[in-house]
């Protein structure tokens, strides 16, 4: 949407080394540096995170809410790619 | 899908208690009701920023300018939080700032209040915020998805706001004998436009049953004023304050909770349409800020555009 805020960004925070990013919400920004430092303002004023991913709402591809049913149906029926699947003798240890 | 399985859907969303996500389907309503909401909810942190910035240059000590000053500026946080998650149901940031700057959106009725004194500053902190998160914390949950992660973000920043209001009102109460009539003075003022942020009374609130069977709401206003007051009671008990003039506060032992009168709604009426003591300042300063900030806009644009310019001939 044409806005004189400049372009959506949404804004993911990485909380300690080693986590993963998680999305933390949205701001307007011109270019990726402004969208950097205005994230860091609007997300991390209290040492919420050590690093930030910021990307141009408009390049984000989501998955249809409509379709989840068969987008996710694939992985419906396949109990076999989880452990208790599986039956180990109660002899053994470690697995 | 037909339009009848898109509002099943969103019907046994609601009911199984998940959230609603910007690219589900939604009834053009609930849309309307939350943009509104969500919209008028941020113009209120924005708005808000102004009546205490008012005391920022001359906050009595480095440590409560510091203080004011971190406030102030999570008020703007979170009215931006607010606004994105508006703009997620497909209105623009410019559409929402002209909606305040034209006086068309409103904002919480509070913020036309005038601060006179110093005290006015903890007394907003204590009252004002302590109100404002009576609100949120119910909020969190809020069918919205956007909305509730907004207002959980929100709820963990305004903790501090409450308690460094609270601080400053002991402070003064404790003070010398001409701080505690300020402390007084701006409980006196702040207690019924503090009573008002919850809206009208049950019985003549418009919006209230729609935002209670979407889930918007959890509480009605008439709840969260009586759960407020019970709350705010024994803080004023312990600062030493007398209750203010015309409060009617008193303990109801039947009911276990505090009889209060209620605030004068047709004043309410009058500030929320246009004509409290500040609102012209209010939104004058808004439109002078926004019109201030037109070239810092307008040149990073420009800059953009350049720096795009030049990666493509690179
Ligand atoms: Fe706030
Ligand atoms: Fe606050």
């Amino acid at each position: 949407m044409k806005d004189s805020q400049g372009p959506l960004w949404e804004v993911f925070i990485q909380k300690k080394s080693g986590q993963p990013f998680v999305h933390a919400g949205n701001i307007h920004a011109f270019d990726k540096e402004m969208a950097l430092q205005n994230a860091r303002d609007t997300y991390t004023r209290r040492m919420e995170g050590v690093a930030i991913w910021v990307v141009m709402s408009s390049n984000i591809v989501s998955s249809s809410p409509e379709e989840q049913g068969s987008f996710f149906d694939p992985a419906n029926d396949k109990i076999f790619r989880h452990p208790t699947f599986y039956q180990v003798p109660d002899a053994i240890k470690h697995m | 899908m037909k339009t009848l399985d898109f509002e099943q859907l969103f019907e046994s969303k609601l009911a199984n208690g998940e959230m609603i996500e910007p690219k589900d389907w939604m009834p053009e309503n609930y849309r309307k009701h939350n943009i509104r909401q969500i919209s008028q909810h941020a113009h209120s942190e924005i708005v808000g920023m102004l009546p205490e910035g008012n005391w920022i240059t001359r906050a009595p000590s480095l440590r409560r300018k510091l203080v004011l000053l971190a406030k102030v500026q999570d008020e703007g946080g979170h009215g931006l939080y607010l606004y994105t998650a508006a703009e997620s149901m497909g209105i623009s940031r410019d559409e929402l700032l002209d909606a305040l700057h034209t006086g068309k959106a409103k904002y919480s009725s509070i913020f036309n209040y005038p601060t006179l004194t110093w005290a006015d500053v903890p007394a907003i902190g204590w009252l004002v915020d302590g109100a404002a998160i009576m609100n949120q914390v119910m909020l969190q949950r809020t069918s919205y998805g956007p909305y509730s992660r907004a207002m959980i973000r929100i709820c963990k920043e305004e903790s501090f706001h409450q308690r460094q209001g609270y601080e400053g009102m002991c402070a003064l109460a404790f003070g010398t004998p001409d701080q505690k009539k300020m402390a007084q003075d701006a409980l006196n003022r702040f207690w019924f436009p503090t009573l008002m942020m919850f809206g009208p009374p049950d019985k003549e609130s418009p919006n209230s049953e729609n935002a209670l069977k979407w889930r918007i709401k959890r509480e009605t206003n008439d709840e969260l004023r009586q759960k407020f007051v019970n709350q705010t009671v024994p803080q004023i008990d312990y600062l030493g304050l007398d209750y203010p003039t015309n409060s009617g506060i008193k303990w109801n032992e039947a009911k276990q909770e505090y009889d209060f009168n209620e605030p004068d709604w047709v004043e309410f009426k009058n500030v929320i349409s246009g004509n409290g003591p500040c609102n012209k300042e209010r939104i004058e300063a808004r439109v002078k800020a926004h019109n201030n900030g037109a070239w810092v806009r307008a040149a990073a644009a420009a800059y953009a555009e350049k720096q795009k310019q030049k990666s493509v001939a690179a």
